[in-house]
């Protein structure tokens, strides 16, 4: 560690104002204060000693608790893969490095163009790096099919890193969830090849692991299939035909974006969130009473014109991005309700719409993002109430001692 | 019966460096002391003395600007060795060499009329001792409270239970709290730790609190039992002031010593010691700072609201308690945000070290780096009072005095958000930032 620390000493002249490379400047800080945590000590004025808890362990944190799903996402590609072909025999390890080499170019992808822009915004502004992007940028991925075109994904990223996060003034000031509206841009700029059949499957082999599916082959995931239904009892199946359980997907092995499949892996994130109380558990509660709620009425009163109202509540948490977008969408800190109030308005708000477009739109078989995208914008809102409850109580005291 | 109020919401840090005896060790007279007027907020300081002028004990060092009557005091007999100033000829401080210590301080004479009351206290340097909400300032020369809150207990890391101070008794406490009562129409609250021993006082209402911080600011005790509306004036002041105060109209002089308790991890022996207000820290510490041949923070103060002076720096306002810790500016950690250390002090279950129950000896360095305010509801666990601190830190920041009005800016102090500041993962200066939002809405109002 001398060593590096030195190292840096030396280099770092060069990257002050007047130095050669002084245009990298927020770069080089960028990787130092990664490196070596920064020994500003704070002023007059201001408190002696600080929590050891910075947004640097936070964002950490986030992409610990998202590692499950990650994890599992490469094994389940690896393994809708080999179901598509009929396989019967399921090897672990072939599994696992072929959904690696699946989802690798996807968080590159997703991380050099965020990154890119993120550095160079920071530089043009003479700020530090922020670390926000260290988990939008796995998240990305997990939230996109397995198969969506490189440059999709790179254009879809450039547009929400700039036009959501950056012009609105960083980390922190973003009004919508970033790694959300890439999804959304995918999914509306490009409805042909983002809500088709075929892309939550890889169907190619990648460096000799896998198998080719042959050019017919659909593979729809669960909603999908909802989606389309007719008749008047649902059933849902597998990619060789079989019936789904409530276990298959509470477990994940089901076709469905890279990382939201397993209900499982979502809430072992979940437990990493709220033991380190990262994320607000008033917004995970109330997302899954929503969802819940509205689960049950639209059961209880269920159509063959809506095929989704056959799923019982459980089911509709189990399904699609429902879990993650709880878990990981809804509670995304800067975005979501900051008062404690609010939190439980705004988290009720994201479970009851993501069941109803869910449901009531079969245009729309994924509810889960566009309900967290519109309690994003109704969050100032839903805070202003709270505030102005607050406003009114002492304009009432004023008005009681006078 | 007493009326207990419990706040669920605040932190106790567990530091090293606590003390091991709250009795009074040795009596330390200074060899100099410094008179620093930042020290009183909204105090506009003039001058009454000149360079080489000796000064007796209780004899005027400066005056308001608006209230003539309002001065700062000397503490002990000596002579004024310095005036430092600063930009623009800003008064820093006066540095006064101190001579013989017992010398007899000036006498007054008892009041008997509010008017000659506060004429007084005014003159012996005891007003300045006090703080009126709104603004967290010392009160205007006219002020009349709504209410007087005293606070007997202090609440922040490693400070002496004040009620151990060496100038706290009952009858004292009877008298100052006689004196006020002569300056309000309304109560005088005197907030007491529960199970307090110290029995009830004519003329006050004694309020137990539990003791986790901040629960032993004035303010905080103040907004829990009659919180500050606009148009209102509160006094705010501690038990010590009011004895002092008491001391005042039972003898006839103001009482310079001082029970100050030095703390923190870096000092091979902490202990309570006498003297007086401003004392040279250098006298009272350096002597025990241990060797470790890293550089330490002399702190006058907690660590959460004291200011870092350096060893060769002077007892600054309360005049409670010193704290010396490590600096950290020498420190080489690597990924600091990765370390699974327990000896990391945080609030967040993320780092272990909360688990053992160990005392931490933190450092005065950021653990970070300043970020937008990111995470929401922090500074409103540690923020014990009916106000959305996060709504009110971005009204200041606006400056939108309307906004900040409507969300309980008057009710506020700085040393309120410290906690908060602390427990802060962006990093962000809350208690600069409401300092200079009070500031700015007494220059505009």
């Amino acid at each position: 560690m001398k060593t590096l620390r030195k190292y840096l000493n030396n280099i770092k002249p060069n990257f002050e104002p007047g130095g050669k490379l002084q245009s990298f400047q927020s770069v080089f800080d960028g990787f130092e204060t990664f490196l070596f945590t920064p020994n500003t000590t704070s002023g007059p004025g201001a408190v002696n000693i600080h929590d050891s808890l910075d947004s640097k362990r936070i964002m950490i944190i986030m992409v610990l608790a998202l590692m499950p799903c990650l994890l599992f996402g490469m094994y389940n590609t690896g393994y809708q893969n080999w179901l598509a072909a009929g396989a019967t025999e399921f090897p672990f390890w072939q599994l696992m490095a072929y959904g690696f080499l699946a989802v690798l170019p996807r968080i590159l992808v997703a991380y050099v163009v965020g990154l890119g822009i993120e550095f160079a915004v920071a530089q043009w502004r003479r700020e530090e790096i922020q670390e926000g992007f260290l988990v939008t940028g796995i998240l990305i991925p997990l939230i996109c099919p397995v198969e969506t075109p490189l440059w999709m994904l790179a254009v879809a990223t450039a547009f929400s890193v700039i036009f959501v996060k950056e012009v609105f003034g960083g980390t922190g000031y973003n009004v919508f969830n970033v790694a959300l509206v890439t999804r959304a841009f995918l999914f509306f700029a490009y409805p042909a090849q983002m809500s088709g059949d075929k892309v939550f499957v890889a169907s190619r082999s990648i460096l000799g692991l896998g198998n080719d599916l042959p050019d017919g082959f659909t593979g729809a995931t669960p909603l999908g299939q909802i989606a389309s239904f007719t008749g008047d009892k649902l059933e849902l199946l597998n990619l060789r035909g079989d019936a789904i359980s409530a276990m298959d997907a509470f477990i994940g092995l089901i076709p469905g974006s890279f990382g939201e499949t397993s209900t499982l892996c979502i809430l072992i994130g979940a437990a990493i969130l709220l033991f380190t109380s990262i994320a607000s558990w008033r917004i995970m509660l109330s997302v899954v009473v929503g969802g819940l709620l509205m689960g049950w009425v639209a059961n209880t009163f269920h159509t063959p014109a809506y095929p989704a109202s056959f799923l019982s509540p459980i089911d509709q948490l189990l399904y699609g991005g429902f879990a993650f977008a709880a878990v990981f969408m809804a509670t995304d800190p800067v975005t979501a309700a900051r008062t404690g109030a609010g939190k439980y308005v705004y988290g009720f708000l994201v479970g009851v719409v993501a069941v109803l477009i869910r449901t009531y739109n079969n245009g729309y078989p994924e509810g889960a993002m566009l309900a967290v995208l519109l309690a994003n914008a109704l969050a100032p809102l839903i805070d202003y109430c709270v505030v102005q409850s607050n406003i009114s109580r002492r304009r009432r005291r004023l008005r009681a001692r006078a | 019966m007493r009326r207990t109020i419990n706040l669920k919401k605040g932190l106790n840090l567990s530091l090293a460096g606590g003390l091991s005896s709250t009795e009074v060790k040795t009596d330390i007279y200074p060899s100099r002391i410094a008179v620093i007027p930042d020290d009183f907020p909204g105090f506009t300081p003039k001058l009454d003395v000149a360079e080489g002028e000796t000064v007796g004990i209780g004899q005027p060092i400066m005056h308001d600007k608006t209230d003539t009557d309002i001065t700062i005091v000397s503490p002990v007999e000596g002579t004024v060795e310095s005036i430092v100033r600063g930009a623009r000829r800003k008064i820093e401080r006066v540095v006064i060499k101190t001579g013989s210590s017992d010398v007899l301080p000036i006498a007054y004479p008892t009041p008997t009329t509010p008017a000659e009351t506060r004429h007084i206290l005014k003159r012996a340097g005891l007003w300045a001792m006090l703080r009126q909400r709104p603004y967290d300032i010392v009160p205007t020369g006219d002020s009349v409270p709504r209410d007087i809150f005293v606070t007997a207990m202090d609440t922040a890391p490693l400070a002496l239970d004040m009620e151990k101070s060496s100038i706290i008794n009952v009858e004292n406490l009877k008298a100052g709290v006689k004196t006020l009562s002569r300056l309000t129409d309304g109560h005088i609250y005197i907030g007491v730790k529960k199970g307090s021993s110290l029995p009830d006082i004519d003329g006050a209402e004694m309020v137990e609190f539990n003791q986790l911080h901040p629960a032993g600011n004035a303010g905080v005790q103040a907004a829990n039992i009659a919180p500050v509306s606009k148009g209102e004036t509160i006094w705010t002041l501690d038990a010590i002031t009011l004895a002092k105060i008491g001391s005042l109209m039972t003898n006839g002089t103001i009482s310079p010593k001082v029970t100050v308790a030095l703390t923190g991890s870096e000092l091979v022996e902490t202990k309570v010691v006498e003297t007086v207000p401003g004392a040279d820290l250098a006298d009272l510490v350096k002597s025990d700072i241990s060797n470790s041949g890293h550089p330490v923070r002399v702190i006058s103060g907690n660590v959460l609201t004291g200011s870092p002076e350096g060893i060769d720096g002077f007892l600054r306002y309360p005049y409670r308690q010193v704290t010396v810790i490590p600096e950290g500016s020498d420190a080489d950690e690597f990924m600091g945000w990765a370390s699974v250390s327990p000896r990391k002090m945080s609030v967040s279950p993320s780092f272990i070290g909360r688990f053992f129950g160990k005392n931490f000896t933190p450092d005065a360095r950021l653990q970070g780096g300043r970020r937008a305010m990111i995470m929401s509801e922090i500074y409103d666990r540690y923020f014990p009072m009916d106000i959305l601190p996060e709504y009110l830190i971005k009204a200041v920041i606006a400056k939108d005095i309307d906004q900040m009005e409507a969300l309980g800016i008057y009710e506020v102090a700085p040393e309120d958000f410290a906690l908060a500041e602390y427990a802060d993962p962006s990093k962000i200066e809350l208690q600069r930032i409401v300092r200079q939002g009070l500031d700015y809405l007494r220059s505009e109002v």
